[in-house]
């Protein structure tokens, strides 16, 4: 398998797209694409397992290395592990179900499918690069496309959201950046190798500087509270694939760096600031659930459960056990097709009712059961009940956290678990008020899913069930790279 | 018609006088040590010969229509000449000479809208402020004699140890530097200049000049005052961080385009100085590396700037509201450049960014290296804005479709190609590095 073909393909497809006359043909090679993707995505997940069924127990598979600007000692190296899998996996799922859902853009078709594979081509890059300057290269392409998705095709306040949204990510990105540079010279390596530099102790004064400044850049994109402001305006004000492509993928590029580059190479730094880790992102799991039980809006309940929801991810990191870091890594899968899903059927309900307020709804069961279904599939997913994705993620997290014995872990993993009472309450509010009560006149006549929007819904909810009943080889499959970052911690000598 | 077949020549003229200085890169010294050449300095030439090229290229309506045409590109050539020995000089007599020759002609080329006021008066300030800066210079090199007895680029760094009068020296020759580079506190005359010059003429001054100074002050800094490098090192921070600062705030409220990138250049001038300040062989490629870079970025810019301008005679980032409307293929053009600008990927201007950024960490001032990623950020704001009136804002009467001529189009393609493949090509780099050992 040779993982350069995941990013040659959605550049080829993005190619392609320009060469297009119209909009079909447009909207055809991107589905052909976003299939290709899948394919491709499958493929890696199967040729991964067999070699580990065939016993390769390396720590990153399918290694390729070319040079790029030697004179900085920069490669392009490639290599996949467990999570990384993973995260290409769920990235193809959201890519193939925000084309679905975009079939209806009329505006600029053609520059809106290019955008958006090259959103989809920033975040396979970013998912398989060991060069810790081609991850920022990969991390920062994709602020054009986002600017330009939620300035051009947003609605509301959308030119605001864009430059919020682009700003804030950049400061996330200048942050990532000072910290790359201060371990590329702190560590006398002069490398930017992840497995080099994962392979070297970095002093630890340098540690104590540079793994605030990336476990923050970082932190930006996964909605690290305070840093979490962007979330709601860029999600609510971004068209619907736009909101899926953010929330699904863009939020989890922090995560990943979060756990595979700041925790990983400098696991001193991860234990100095790790409780602060667990107050922060405690803070951003309540903090973003009571502020849901106030929105009225269906994109912002969403958008602000993600902070919340995201919060686990940064809370699992924080907890420095394998369970919880495993359970991170799950609820970064299960969050990205949940909330995607989640924002395909609140751009369905849009596209119909032309509101997304809750309380201007009501009753849609008996006009678009299949949408309202999905509605139902995805908010219990969202509260966590089991044989979803969500529970088994959180479960996890909680797990993993509950191995500590003392006070302070104790108490952080109590407040985040009250957090899915709360989640409870302001999903079950809000899909009663749209699904149940009697139906609002004027919307006696809108339509159920159409052909796209079903198959869409219906390869996200099969990711979300898939994950929720058989948990076992997502972990299986992330296990043994979490395995690896905790080896690398318990090496640490305590103070 | 005569305008017309001429252009062409002339054009077809400078795209061989950039081939043939890339090809012909030899070392040798001249005239007893006065002018020394190696293939880095071939190259640097190089560059420069390539942004006269695309110059002429880009502005072709705007030269076709003027009665002096000729005038102008022999001006425009006597300037190049003058920064080619500039770049070659190897004592401080040969660098005055050359840096005149590389100046007045430019003063006279920024008045050559005749029947425009605001162009006389951007001709008499650059030429006052470069008369001002010429005469520091010239003090500058008095008291360098004075305190080493010779002028000779070889021989300085063996006579310096850093007395206070030759510190005193070095000021006074820096300032001169730093009026050309439009550092603050010498920026003062730039964006009038800019905004009062025909845009050719400030495309060229913001580019060419700006690339040509960046280059000798490289020679100056590396080879000349080397052993006085804890004292430049010092001045070359704060001048950077102040010049990036003021740079990006003056640029967040300009509403005229030229004057827009006018502060756009001198933020950009912040950090060719971030780079600098390394003082290795990697502060030396990766200066190199952004200047031919910002050559593209700036050029496509002022490109497109100036298309737009001579058609409709609108300068004001206002009235590009909704220009993607009738004018795709110039606003992605100018979005390509806007972004290589303010350093997002995939464009080059990324990796000449970064790169300048990590050979100014490899002093180990992380504080300095935050003031710059900071203004990363700044800058990112007022280039969005451009973009954002280009393709988000409504316009009830956005700009009709910009007709360009076919030389205008090609440059703006080079640029455009520049933009994206200098960055990914990493032999390009490699081969700037090569040159630098």
């Amino acid at each position: 398998m040779n993982l350069i073909l995941l990013i040659l393909l959605p550049l080829l497809t993005a190619v392609l797209i320009l060469l297009m006359r119209n909009s079909q043909q447009v909207k055809l090679t991107a589905l052909i694409g976003s299939v290709a993707q899948l394919a491709l995505a499958f493929a890696l997940l199967l040729a991964f397992r067999n070699e580990r069924v065939a016993g390769n127990e390396a720590q990153m598979l399918f290694e390729l290395q070319y040079n790029w600007f030697p004179a900085w000692n920069i490669s392009f190296h490639l290599g996949v592990d467990g999570i990384s899998v993973a995260m290409i996996l769920l990235t193809s799922f959201v890519v193939i179900a925000g084309v679905l859902v975009s079939w209806n853009v009329t505006k600029m078709t053609k520059e809106f499918f290019f955008l958006l594979i090259l959103l989809s081509l920033g975040a396979y890059g970013f998912f398989i690069s060991l060069d810790l300057f081609i991850l920022f290269f990969f991390l920062e392409i994709a602020v054009i496309p986002k600017y330009l998705l939620i300035g051009i095709w947003g609605s509301g306040k959308k030119e605001y959201a864009a430059n919020k949204l682009a700003l804030m990510l950049m400061g996330g990105s200048a942050l990532v950046l000072v910290g790359l540079l201060g371990v590329y010279f702190g560590s006398h390596q002069k490398s930017f190798d992840l497995i080099t530099l994962a392979n070297t102790h970095i002093p630890v004064e340098v540690q104590k500087i540079c793994f605030p400044l990336l476990f923050v850049g970082f932190g930006v994109f996964s909605a690290l509270f305070p840093f979490h402001t962007w979330v709601p305006d860029g999600h609510s004000s971004a068209p619907t694939a736009g909101s899926m492509f953010l929330a699904g993928i863009s939020m989890k590029l922090g995560g990943y760096g979060c756990l595979r580059v700041a925790t990983y190479i400098m696991p001193d730094g991860a234990k100095e600031y790790a409780n602060i880790i667990i107050v922060l992102s405690t803070i951003a799991i309540l903090y973003g659930a009571f502020a849901t039980m106030m929105q009225k809006d269906l994109k912002y309940i969403n958008a602000y459960s993600s902070v919340s929801h995201c919060g686990f991810v940064l809370l699992g990191i924080g907890m420095l056990t394998k369970t919880a870091m495993t359970g991170a890594v799950m609820q970064m899968v299960s969050h990205g097709l949940m909330t995607a899903l989640f924002f395909a059927v609140i751009g369905m309900i849009y596209e119909r009712t032309h509101t997304r307020q809750v309380n201007e709804m009501g009753g849609l069961l008996k006009v678009m059961p299949f949408i309202t279904t999905i509605l139902f599939i995805v908010g219990f997913c969202s509260l966590g009940l089991p044989g979803l994705s969500g529970f088994v993620a959180e479960m996890t997290v909680f797990m993993g956290s509950w191995q500590h014995p003392d006070p302070f872990h104790r108490i952080a993993t109590i407040a985040a678990c009250m957090s899915i009472v709360v989640t409870a309450v302001y999903i079950l509010r809000a899909i009663g008020q749209t699904a149940m009560g009697p139906l609002k006149e004027g919307y006696v006549n809108l339509s159920d899913a159409k052909w796209n929007e079903k198959i869409a819904a219906i390869i996200l909810i099969g990711g979300i069930i898939a994950i929720g009943v058989a948990p076992f080889w997502l972990n299986d499959l992330i296990g043994p790279a979490t395995q690896i970052i905790m080896n690398k911690l318990a090496a640490v000598q305590p103070k | 018609m005569k305008n017309e077949k001429l252009l062409s020549i002339i054009q077809f003229l400078l795209l061989g006088n950039f081939i043939v200085g890339f090809f012909f890169n030899q070392t040798g010294t001249l005239f007893g040590g006065l002018f020394t050449t190696n293939a880095l300095m071939a190259f640097e030439k190089s560059i420069l010969s390539l942004g006269v090229y695309l110059i002429s290229l880009l502005f072709s309506d705007w030269l076709k229509k003027s009665e002096h045409m000729p005038e102008f590109f022999i001006l425009m050539l006597a300037a190049l000449l003058g920064m080619f020995f500039m770049i070659s000089s190897g004592s401080l007599l040969m660098f005055f000479l050359s840096l005149e020759l590389s100046t007045i002609p430019v003063a006279a080329m920024a008045n050559f809208d005749l029947e425009k006021k605001i162009s006389s008066e951007a001709s008499m300030k650059m030429i006052l402020s470069s008369a001002f800066s010429s005469g520091i210079l010239l003090f500058g090199i008095s008291l360098i004699y004075g305190v080493t007895g010779t002028i000779n680029f070889a021989e300085i760094p063996t006579l310096l140890d850093g007395s206070p009068l030759q510190i005193l020296a070095f000021v006074f020759l820096f300032t001169a530097f730093a009026f050309k580079l439009s550092i603050v506190p010498f920026h003062l005359w730039t964006a009038d200049v800019y905004e009062g010059a025909p845009m050719a003429v400030t495309s060229f001054l913001s580019v060419i000049s700006k690339g040509s100074i960046a280059f000798i002050l490289l020679t100056t800094l590396y080879k000349v005052f080397a052993p006085m490098q804890e004292i430049w090192y010092n001045m070359v921070m704060l001048l950077s961080i102040i010049t990036m600062i003021v740079g990006n705030l003056f640029a967040l409220r300009q509403q005229n385009i030229k004057r827009f990138l006018a502060f756009s250049s001198i933020a950009q001038v912040g950090f060719i100085l971030v780079g600098l300040s390394s003082n290795s062989i990697q502060g030396t490629s990766s200066v190199v590396y952004f200047v031919l870079i910002y050559v593209f970025s700036n050029l496509a810019a002022f490109g497109v700037a100036g298309a737009i301008a001579q058609q409709t005679g609108k300068e004001r980032i206002d009235d590009f509201r909704g220009l993607y409307q009738h004018n795709p293929f110039i606003s992605w053009i100018l979005a390509l450049a806007l972004f290589s600008l303010a350093g997002i990927p995939p464009t080059a201007g990324f990796f000449g960014k970064l790169f300048l950024i990590t050979a100014g960490a490899s002093k180990g001032n992380y504080l300095f290296i935050i003031v710059a990623a900071l203004n990363l950020i700044i800058s990112l704001y007022y280039y969005l804005r451009v973009i954002r009136a280009v393709f988000m804002d409504k316009n009830e009467h956005p700009i009709e479709k910009i007709i360009l001529n076919p030389s205008a189009k090609l440059g703006m393609i080079i640029c455009g190609a520049g933009i994206v493949l200098v960055g990914l090509l990493s032999c390009i780099y490699d081969y700037i590095t090569a040159l630098t050992v």
